[in-house]
Order: structure tokens, then C-alpha cells, then sequence
């Protein structure tokens, strides 16, 4: 796979604050990459730098084979890009507000009835902007991102705020992009929403990367303690650690009737990231 | 030419969903046409109104709905979302542009129909507004680019457009005023309004509305730069 974003030794600072410090990253084209840290550790810095709306104080950032600073318009249509912030001409309907940005991109109606169907806001075509829920607010801006089909798409926390189902139906659309084959770059203080999309993240602290690689891995590595969590019908709860005695005594437990649930100790990502930096990812 | 359109028709669809910016096209026309139609006082002079509001009108309209569109979209993050949809800063200036410099110009033909002007007046008085509202756009472009939001560009956005739209009303009344006035377009194109068709044009009349354009330029081109760079 040939690489899509490739960032070597970012560095940017605001005044006396390091928000990135010496980043450097590989994303491989259709992969969800997803960037994990707290609230203003400068998830969305990164992604201003990588779409060239905001110069990197030193290091390099190549998009679509492309350096940051050096992109053009016509290069950035084939982004899509989901800031928290971008708004919505809140007076326009849902399908207004595409036609202003398909008339640009040069794209037919028929593909803005085609995008809102897919984001289920197909019903709500002619409701205004201002009138929608957060969850339809979001998924009309994502409809918006995805409405030039986009090579690479970068979604600046995209479910952030929205009730589990909203940010559940957010989750689908992603998974279904990747599926086209796009690459999709994610930030997100959500663990268990990086557990479920992301092929790799990073865990950023400090302007630093402190890990990197496949969710699934890093937990895994980070599972020092290597025991299975028991709970039995009667209410009692052990912990046995992996070694042949302890399956031994499983499967009595089981011949028995006795087990109740099994799971291993593996770290979840808020205990891996709490492991390395002292910090929640919440934050 | 074809994002410049598309802004024009994004921003004809949202005007007539924006009371705040609507009623500013439509309130001295609408104005003018009932004062006309309802005050007559003996000795009053012909299209009394119509030459008061026109000035009104060319001092405030464009120059508030301007510096309100542009900071509405500075404010909510879609003028972000347009440059990052390859719209070059100059296509969205001149789509709003010449939005507001066609309904302005609406406005004019409505002033023009009460007033009853014909032949040469009728192409004076149009000429005159035309530049008028050229020059309170630039004026109106340079406060919403400066401005961060909304709120901070109404709070500049008033005392400038009630030096320009009522300093030519207030002339008439006050020697000390009509000094200042001199000073501001406006009150040029209210004497070349008030003169249509009877008086010269005093080369004052052109000279310090030329001089006001050439200021309102310079920050309009420091502000485009400003805008250029940095669109967000």
C-alpha cells in the first residue's frame, strides 16, 4: 500500500505552548487513522496543518503526495473535511446547503439526493439547517464532506457530543467510506470509537506521540498482567492468572456449571493512555 | 464566473429567509413611496423624501449588510468551509458583491419610479447611487473582514453607518455639521441628488467622494490582503 498522509517532525507552537512536539506519522491510503488525545491537546492543529490551513512552525507533512504548505485548491477538493466547527447555512434547508457546495464541486442534484440518503437525512431534505437535531446537524455535515467523494477524508471528532445512536449512525458512515477505499484520518477522545474504527492510532500527549499501531496491539501490549477475570453463578468473582493450572480449573468450573463469565484482563485503550501519561483521555 | 453565481444565488436564497438584511433593501424605498404619497407640505421641495431617503439608503444598506454577511460567516465557520471548497476569496466578494449592489440598485429603481425621474435626471440619479453603493460595499467589506463576529461588527458597523446615512440630514439644520458632512460622500451625493437636473456639479461633488473611494480602497485592499492570507 503506498502512503496517503505522511507527517515527519511536526513541530508548532502558540506563544510559549508546544501544542505539537517533533510528530511524525505514516498513514497508508484506506486506512482509518485515528489521532487520541484530550481536549486541546492539538488533534485539531494537526489536521489545520495537514490541510494546509495553518503553517507548521518546522517539520513536513505530505498529503496525497503533495507538501501542506504547498497545496492548491484544486489538490484540496480531494479532501473532505469535518471541523466541529464548520458551520451550516443555518436559514438554507439540508438541500440547499448542498447545492451551494455541489454547485461549486461541479456535481449533479442527483448526487445530493444520493448523499443524504445515505446520511438518513433524506426526509429531511427540505428542513432548515437551523431546525435539525446535533446528531442530523452532524451527519448533514458529513454529508457535505462526502458529497465530492473525496479521496481522503479528515473528520475532527465527529461524533463528539452526540447521543449513542447519533454517534453510532456517524460510525456506520465511516466504516462504509472506508469500505470505498477511502483514507480517513479521525481525532477523537472516544476510545471505545477508535477501538471500533481505526486500522492504527496514536496516542498524543504533550505535542508528543507516546504509542502508536493497531488498537487491538497496543492493548495486548500493554496487558501486563495476563489473568482472566471469573465471575461465578454464585456471585463470587476471581481472578486466575494464564497458566496451565488455571485451565484446569476452568474447565472444572464449566463440567461443574459453576461459571458464570469469563474475560481476560486486557487494558482498554483509557487504561493504556492513563498508563502512559498519568492523564484520562476525557480530559 | 461560476462560484461568483452560485454565492450570488447562496446569498439571494438566504436574504429572503434574513428579515435583519431584507428589511434593509426594502425599508427607505418603502419608506419614500408613503411619505411621498401621505406628507404634502406647502412650500416642501419636490421628492423631498425620495432625495432624503435615497442618501439614507445609500449610506446604510449596503454598508450593513455587507459587514453582516461577511461577519455571519466569519462568525459560524462557513466562509472556512467555502475557501476549503477551492472559492478564492475575490469570487466570494464579489458574489455577495453584487448581490447587495443588485438589490441596492432595486431600491434605486424604486426611488426612481416615485420620483418620476426622466432622461438625464433619471441616469444622474442612477449613476449617483450605483457609485454610492459601491463605495458603503467597501466600506461595509472592510468592517466584516476586520471584524472576528457579528456582535463586534454591528458595534462598528453603527456609528459609521449613521455618520454616512444621516450627517446629509443633519447638515441641513447645523452650520458646524454641514462642515463635517462636506467631508463624506454621502453629503456630495445628497447635493448632486438635491441638484439633479437644475444645479452644475461642482467638482467638489466628484472630488471628495473620489478622495472617500480611494481611503475606503486602501483598507479594502489591506483587508482583502488580511482576508487572502488568512481567510479563517
Amino acid at each position: 500500500m503506498s502512503k496517503a498522509i505522511e507527517i515527519k517532525e511536526i513541530r508548532k507552537s502558540f506563544g510559549e505552548k508546544k501544542v505539537l512536539d517533533g510528530i511524525s506519522l505514516n498513514i497508508e491510503k484506506g486506512e482509518i487513522f485515528g489521532l487520541l488525545a484530550p481536549s486541546g491537546a492539538g488533534k485539531t492543529t494537526l489536521i489545520k496543518i495537514l490541510t494546509g490551513q495553518l503553517n507548521a512552525d518546522s517539520g513536513t507533512s505530505i498529503v496525497n503526495g503533495i507538501n501542506s504548505n504547498a497545496l492548491t485548491g484544486a489538490e484540496c477538493r480531494k479532501f473532505g473535511i469535518m471541523m466541529d466547527n464548520f458551520g451550516l447555512y443555518d436559514r438554507l434547508s439540508c438541500c440547499e446547503n448542498l447545492k451551494v457546495f455541489a454547485g461549486i464541486y461541479g456535481i449533479g442534484k442527483e448526487r445530493i439526493y444520493e448523499v443524504l440518503e445515505a446520511v438518513g437525512l433524506a426526509e429531511s431534505a427540505k428542513k432548515s439547517a437551523s431546525a435539525l437535531s446535533k446528531g442530523m446537524s452532524s451527519r448533514l455535515r458529513l454529508a457535505r464532506v462526502l458529497l465530492h467523494n473525496p479521496e481522503i477524508l479528515f473528520l475532527d471528532e465527529p461524533a463528539s457530543g452526540l447521543d449513542p445512536a447519533s454517534a453510532e449512525e456517524i460510525q456506520k458512515l465511516i466504516l462504509a467510506e472506508k469500505s470505498k477505499g477511502k483514507t480517513i484520518f479521525l481525532t477523537t477522545h472516544d476510545m471505545a470509537e477508535a477501538e471500533l474504527l481505526c486500522d492504527n492510532i496514536a496516542l498524543l500527549d504533550g505535542g508528543k506521540i507516546v504509542e502508536y499501531g493497531n488498537p487491538r496491539e497496543i492493548c495486548r501490549r500493554y496487558n501486563h498482567k495476563k489473568t482472566l477475570k471469573i465471575h461465578l453463578k454464585n456471585g463470587e468473582d476471581m481472578e486466575l492468572p494464564h497458566n496451565e493450572k488455571s485451565a484446569e480449573i476452568i474447565a472444572e468450573m464449566m463440567k461443574n456449571g459453576g461459571l458464570e463469565t469469563i474475560h481476560t484482563s486486557e487494558p482498554t485503550l483509557k487504561d493504556v493512555f492513563m498508563e502512559l501519561t498519568g492523564k484520562e483521555l476525557s480530559q | 464566473m461560476r462560484n461568483i453565481s452560485i454565492i450570488f444565488l447562496k446569498q439571494l436564497k438566504d436574504t429572503l429567509k434574513n428579515k435583519a438584511v431584507l428589511i434593509q433593501f426594502v425599508m427607505f424605498p418603502l419608506m419614500a413611496v408613503i411619505m411621498e404619497n401621505s406628507v404634502k407640505i406647502e412650500g416642501m421641495p419636490e421628492n423631498f423624501f425620495v432625495k432624503l431617503f435615497s442618501v439614507m439608503f445609500v449610506g446604510m444598506a449596503p454598508l450593513t449588510c455587507i459587514s453582516s454577511i461577511i461577519s455571519e460567516e466569519k462568525e459560524k465557520n462557513t466562509l472556512r468551509a467555502l475557501m476549503m471548497s477551492n472559492v478564492k476569496p475575490l469570487e466570494y466578494l464579489c458574489g455577495i458583491g453584487s448581490y447587495v449592489w443588485l438589490m441596492c440598485m432595486a431600491g434605486t429603481a424604486i426611488f426612481a419610479v416615485c420620483g418620476g425621474f426622466t432622461g438625464v435626471s433619471l441616469v444622474e440619479f442612477v449613476a449617483v447611487m450605483a457609485a454610492g453603493v459601491v463605495l458603503s460595499e467597501l466600506i461595509g467589506g472592510v468592517i466584516g473582514i476586520f471584524s472576528r463576529n457579528q456582535m463586534s461588527a454591528t458595534s462598528v458597523t453603527i456609528p459609521v453607518m449613521m455618520i454616512f446615512s444621516f450627517l446629509p440630514m443633519l447638515s441641513m439644520f447645523n452650520d458646524k455639521i454641514e462642515k463635517v458632512a462636506n467631508l463624506t460622500y454621502t453629503q456630495h451625493l445628497s447635493l448632486l441628488i438635491n441638484g439633479l437636473g437644475t444645479a452644475p456639479i461642482k467638482a467638489e461633488n466628484l472630488l471628495v467622494p473620489a478622495v472617500n473611494c480611494l481611503f475606503a480602497l486602501v483598507l479594502f485592499v489591506l483587508s482583502f490582503k488580511r482576508i487572502s492570507k488568512n481567510p479563517f
